[in-house]
């Protein structure tokens, strides 16, 4: 063996400039792995509203336990806390601070706002039919809610503005606060500074969040009571922990258990220490690569990197056994066609337009070729001379006898794997899990949490919205008073249940102007009052108030974004008016009515479409976020079902080139595409439904699984097997894979799960099915 | 015309006057008679005295109460206008739109109408969370004050006069703080007619 301390020293060289850049690359965990490279104006938007919208950005809060004034109490004094925090940017629990400030802001800019405010209301005639109108209602039963507005605002212009604002009723409150339906919790809303995407950011606000409760759990001395949180954020910093926990753990277990399978075979803590050299190597690398392709690493790609732990090292075993021993060429002639192949199938993954998929792609295809260039060139100058690793001959020879004799369940096995095949074509419109949600790394409780304080909260899951796009915030809003009259047409037909729109928070300058010219001056006004309330039991002279209101209204300033931002309306507006990259974008919401004709909560989406589109705003689309989320799952489906024929294509292409005969490579396929359906089938059987992760599982299959085939086919032995110290490598390497992988599927992270349930038990039917149909146990003699 | 079902009634009418007349005329009495003659219809004329208006507002319609918590207030005039109270919810309905409350989100408007409800109801409890309460008068001519417990009720509500003879209520009127009145006059309808 050749020693190259060059090589050696330019290894140390490559590490140590990984390391430094694998300290300075960002890790996340957050829906962008999930979302797509190049998406429609649809799914961009879908993307801006999970990472940045207002909706990422909430906090759903309950406290639980104690009395209910207890709650209460916990709840006010953690809301003051969190209103002087400016990690928070709003903070409601129903207190009603909210609600007083916006009637007041209501009646204070009714005439800006008023959609009623138009130049005939304000005739004689007009104002007579307002003013009776709001002598009628003072009236009625509802007079009381009236009263205090009629001398100041006789045509009722702030009713017109909050029966515009119909955001619903919130939860019901309980001493004051809110409280959940069933009186068990008390319920806090509030939204973060941090932007969803930002989960560091996010993190230190529920940090913060925590600690104003525990403050005033203790200031209170309220001892039994708890804290719920749930919200995006909650869901991405969980995530993260989660996946950085379970990569933590789920490494060492893996490695624990490869590391004891080595030391047993090996018996040298030497060959260890080498054998570890290329994972290391390939695991670097691949995080390397990652970084400087992607700009981040998903926590999911490094999970990812415990599997190949289990990959990489094969190369080293297969040099230990096999590459120190005579037929050296032959060996590396082997792994190279393995690795080619490897690499054809995690390059189709780098082409999906799913960044998670095509990371996790790019970091396979750095981490193989890092740990298998490591292997060749600079093991051989890291093993200290008269190595040896113990003879695993022996062990090889030993397992000739079982796969001849396997060679028996040849036809039960094919059998087996036909079934599996018929199964699985049986279940086929069963067999796919179609949400977006089935990629989330949020477990189960959390999600039935998220339900519970999301129905008790009664919170906006804005599934439908409206789309305007303009150049300025101006013409956004414009656009979106634009389509207030197909809004009408929609609400009165009953395909829409109610609508939003920033315009009814700040109406356009325009419309503004408008509203402001509707107005008459004092003289006219008073004439006209005179005139108006002629037949009614209301003087004019009790009306000077609304005079005087009228001229401020007049001449004063119009509602402008700057002068309403960090106040409680400017958050709702920042909610549904949003700059993006130079443009803007005005949000319409629309809610489904319920027991509808369709589906309760769905919306007739074609119809809205069309009505939309007969409106005739530019740039406006109509957008269901929920079939938007599964139709982007949907394409991410098929792009990896296309990656995933592609990447076998590949393979086979390579194999053939290679090989120059169609009947080894069928030889190859054949067992693989069996390992593939049998596992595939037992994963359904056990109740999963499978996602693209599995379909990527199976690809790993086909790749790991073709380094086993290789070696088959390519035995020259009259038995068919490789020669035993390549069967006990074999052996050895498809264990550390199932300890790899088999340890991924204890994830409770369903992306790391998914893989790891198909790949390791799949790799291991791999391993059995090509020994196998390889084996010729009497007719040794008909070698091709 | 005496209807079978009439005379039965005035002897059963004669039967719980006897049972009670011996009992002394107190604030229990007075609920216990308000709640045996709980439920029913009843005919409604309501005056609201606005300062700001030269005239007083005049409505009329028909209450039905049905206890324990549900009290319907229809009115015929001047516009057609249904007020349902249930429990904690609250909804007006006029001019085809309905306006839906929860009465503890607005505890002025719920402190008005638990007046009324918990007086037809006899419900002592749910008065006194409010209201302190005097009661004047005999049995065949009462007179109910409830005064304002809260600080932040009396800023609404100077007091509430309520007047009836035996399980019947005549009139409730509403004095509030800034000077406005209103009068609610009930006279019973005749369910046979």
């Amino acid at each position: 063996m050749t020693r190259r301390p060059l090589i050696v020293l330019l290894w140390l060289l490559l590490l140590a400039l990984c390391v430094s850049a694998t300290l300075r690359t960002r890790f996340t965990a957050d829906l962008s792995a999930f979302l797509p490279r190049t998406p429609t104006e649809q799914q961009a938007l879908l993307v801006d509203l999970l990472r940045d919208g207002v909706v990422s950005r909430l906090l759903m809060i309950g406290v639980e336990g104690a009395d209910a004034d207890t709650r209460a109490a916990v709840s006010r004094e953690m809301a003051g806390n969190m209103r002087r925090d400016p990690r928070f940017a709003s903070v409601n629990n129903g207190d009603g601070s909210h609600a007083e400030f916006e009637r007041r802001w209501v009646f204070d800019n009714r005439y800006l706002l008023s959609p009623t405010v138009t130049p005939e209301r304000f005739t004689a005639d007009g104002l007579a039919a307002a003013i009776g109108h709001a002598i009628d209602l003072l009236t009625s039963s509802a007079g009381m809610l009236v009263k205090p507005l009629i001398a100041h605002d006789p045509t009722l212009e702030t009713l017109s503005v909050l029966d515009a604002f119909d955001g619903g009723s919130g939860p019901r409150s309980a001493d004051g606060v809110w409280a959940s339906a069933d009186d068990r919790r008390a319920l806090l809303l509030a939204t973060t500074r941090a932007s969803g995407a930002d989960t560091d950011g996010q993190q230190a606000t529920i940090a913060a969040l925590r600690t104003h409760f525990d403050e005033a759990r203790r200031a209170l001395g309220a001892g039994d009571v708890r804290l719920l949180v749930s919200g995006p954020g909650v869901f991405a910093v969980d995530a993260r922990d989660t996946i950085r926990n379970e990569v933590k753990r789920l490494s060492l277990i893996g490695a624990s258990l490869i590391i004891a399978l080595l030391l047993l075979v090996y018996r040298s803590p030497t060959a260890l220490l080498l054998g570890l050299a290329p994972v290391l190597t390939g695991a670097l690398l691949g995080i390397v690569a990652v970084g400087l392709a992607f700009g981040e690493v998903h926590g999911v790609t490094l999970g990812f990197g415990i599997t190949l732990i289990g990959e990489a090292i094969d190369y080293a075993i297969y040099f230990f056994i096999q590459g120190t021993s005579g037929a050296r060429d032959d060996f590396w002639r082997t792994i190279r066609l393995g690795v080619v192949t490897s690499l054809c199938g995690f390059g189709a993954m780098l082409l999906s337009g799913f960044p998670g998929l095509a990371q996790l792609g790019l970091y396979s295809m750095a981490g193989l070729i890092g740990a298998v260039l490591t292997t060749r060139y600079v093991l051989p100058s890291l093993v200290p001379t008269g190595f040896r690793v113990r003879d695993v001959a022996p062990l090889g020879r030993r397992l000739v006898a079982p796969a001849l004799a396997a060679t028996r369940l040849r036809w039960p096995a094919a059998a087996l794997a036909l079934v599996a095949l018929l199964f699985l074509w049986q279940q086929r419109d069963r067999l796919w899990h179609h949400e977006l949600s089935a990629l989330s790394p949020v477990p189960l409780a959390a999600q039935q949490l998220d339900a519970m304080l999301r129905a008790d909260l009664g919170a906006p899951d804005n599934r439908y919205l409206l789309v305007a796009t303009a150049d300025s915030a101006e013409s956004a809003l414009q656009r979106a008073e634009a389509l207030v009259p197909a809004l009408e047409h929609l609400r009165e037909a009953g395909l829409v249940a109610a609508y939003d729109s920033p315009a009814r928070l700040l109406p356009s300058r325009r419309t503004q102007q408008g509203r402001q010219a509707a107005l008459p001056d004092g003289a006219m006004l008073q004439t006209r009052l005179q005139q108006a309330t002629a037949g009614l039991p209301l003087r004019p002279q009790r009306l000077q108030g609304f005079v005087d209101d009228v001229a401020a209204a007049r001449a004063g300033p119009q509602l402008d974004r700057r002068t309403l931002e960090g106040s409680v309306v400017g958050l709702a507006l920042d909610a549904l008016l949003i700059p993006q990259g130079g443009r803007w974008r005005a949000l319409l919401p629309l809610s489904a009515p319920n027991g509808g004709a369709a589906h309760d909560g769905d919306l007739d989406a074609d119809a809205i479409a069309r009505a939309i589109a007969d409106a005739n705003v530019p740039e406006t689309v109509f957008i269901d976020l929920a079939d938007e989320s599964r139709q982007m799952y949907a394409g991410y489906l098929r792009e990896a079902w296309g990656a995933a024929l592609g990447g076998v294509a590949a393979i086979l292409l390579v194999l053939l080139a290679a090989l120059r005969s169609p009947r080894q490579v069928i030889a190859l396929a054949l067992p693989l595409a069996a390992a593939v359906t049998l596992i595939t089938a037992l994963v359904v059987l056990a109740g999963e439904r499978l996602t693209l992760l599995h379909l990527v599982g199976m690809l790993l299959v086909g790749a790991v699984g073709s380094n086993y085939a290789l070696f088959f086919v390519t035995a020259r032995s009259a038995n068919g097997l490789p020669r035993p110290e390549t069967l006990a490598s074999l052996l050895v390497a498809n264990l550390t894979t199932l300890c790899g992988f088999g340890v991924l599927a204890l994830s409770s992270v369903p992306v790391m799960h998914a893989i790891g349930v198909i790949v390791g038990p799949g790799a291991m039917f791999a391993l059995c099915f090509s020994a196998m149909f390889a084996a010729r146990p009497r007719d040794g003699s008909t070698t091709p | 015309m005496k209807s079978p079902a009439r005379i039965c009634a005035a002897v059963l009418a004669l039967a719980a006057f006897s049972a009670t007349a011996a009992a002394p005329w107190n604030l229990d009495a007075l609920m216990q008679t308000l709640a045996a003659a709980a439920g029913g219809r009843v005919a409604f004329v309501e005056r609201k005295h606005i300062t700001l208006l030269d005239a007083p507002l005049v409505s009329r319609g028909e209450m039905r109460f049905t206890p324990p918590a549900r009290l319907e207030r229809l009115t015929r005039e001047p516009a057609a206008e249904s007020m349902v109270l249930d429990g904690d919810h609250l909804q007006i309905r006029r001019d085809g739109r309905a306006l839906d409350l929860q009465l503890r989100n607005h505890p002025e408007a719920a402190a008005f109408i638990d007046s009324i409800r918990g007086t037809l109801a006899g419900d002592r409890d749910a008065l006194e969370r409010n209201f302190a309460l005097s009661l004047a008068g005999d049995r065949q001519d009462w007179r109910l004050d409830l005064l304002p417990r809260d600080a932040k009720l009396a800023e609404l509500v100077l007091r509430i006069h309520i007047t009836g003879s035996d399980g019947r209520i005549s009139l409730i009127e509403i004095l509030q703080a800034d000077g406005d009145r209103s009068e609610l006059r009930l006279t019973p309808i005749d369910d046979s007619e």
